[in-house]
């Protein structure tokens, strides 16, 4: 049985991640996973588990990783990049806890480039041993999410410079 | 590209530009098949301009207005590159979702 492509486009497979803008002030991905539900709620809700994976680009670390599971407990992320030390820290707060199945929380960088929080909704849906999760990212306003966009796109330069090249030999 | 999304955000700007994605087109053109009027049609095209989005060249007596593609071009080569560092994330979550899987396996499922 093929449960993995049962949903989402014909193309969509594991290994991908898809992601899109809906509305005007959210982000959307989803991604699915050769694993139950449970163990990727797991890994994403424990401390030990979350500094094995959730750590953006290659040669940074994550240091500090705390969760208090429970709705209105904190969790607190701090980064750090290797080679010369700089750390990046977030926090926010749990909304609400459905085990195995959603995750609402807040999400603040410490140095937020951006106004308001973030409220972020992750849910996991299985089916034939697999899971898909949805992360939606909702920023207090348009400009907030455009902000992020933006940042990211200064910030990026020298990682997609290849692409860039392309693009513009094809203009 | 905050700009391009600004002048995208505005419902007519968007449907100008979903009819521009079939091919250039004339104001007049537009202004037919949009159901707005002339000066409304105007105001627009010279927001997605001032963007980039748009570009006008005269033909005879008529402005005929195409698409530009950098501007769009702009927006998913970010959001390429957010994908990007997620898709990196995952793919070291995919690991460990196997080494939990194994351990289990192996140790059976833990009762809690």
């Amino acid at each position: 049985m093929d449960a993995g492509s049962a949903k989402g486009s014909p193309q969509k497979k594991t290994g991908s991640v898809q992601i899109s803008l809906r509305e005007d002030r959210e982000i959307v991905m989803m991604r699915e996973f050769n694993a139950p539900k449970r163990m990727v709620f797991d890994a994403l809700t424990k401390p030990e588990l979350v500094k094995k994976w959730l750590l953006g680009r290659d040669g940074w670390s994550m240091p500090v990783c705390e969760i208090d599971l429970r709705v209105g407990g904190k969790y607190r992320y701090v980064w750090r990049r290797d080679s010369d030390g700089k750390e990046m820290g977030m926090g926010g707060v749990y909304r609400e806890i459905v085990k195995n199945e959603r995750i609402v929380s807040t999400e603040l960088f410490d140095d937020a480039w951006y106004p308001g929080e973030a409220l972020l909704t992750t849910t996991f849906a299985e089916s034939g041993g697999k899971t898909t999760m949805s992360t939606v990212i909702l920023y207090e306003s348009r400009g907030a999410r455009d902000g992020v966009m933006k940042s990211d796109m200064e910030r990026g330069v020298g990682l997609s410079y290849d692409r860039l090249e392309k693009l513009v030999a094809q203009n | 590209m905050i700009e391009t999304l600004k002048a995208l955000a505005e419902p007519n700007r968007f449907q100008i530009v979903e009819l521009l994605r079939r091919g250039p087109r004339a104001v007049g053109d537009l202004v037919d098949e949009l159901g707005m009027n002339q000066p409304q049609v105007s105001k627009h095209l010279k927001v997605l301009s001032a963007v980039g989005l748009v570009s006008a060249r005269v033909d005879a007596q008529r402005r005929i207005y195409a698409l530009q593609p950098a501007p769009l071009k702009e927006m998913e080569q970010w959001i390429e590159k957010y994908r990007r560092v997620w898709e990196k994330n995952y793919q070291r979550l995919d690991g460990l979702l196997e080494e939990m899987k194994s351990k289990e396996k192996k140790h059976g499922r833990r009762k809690r």
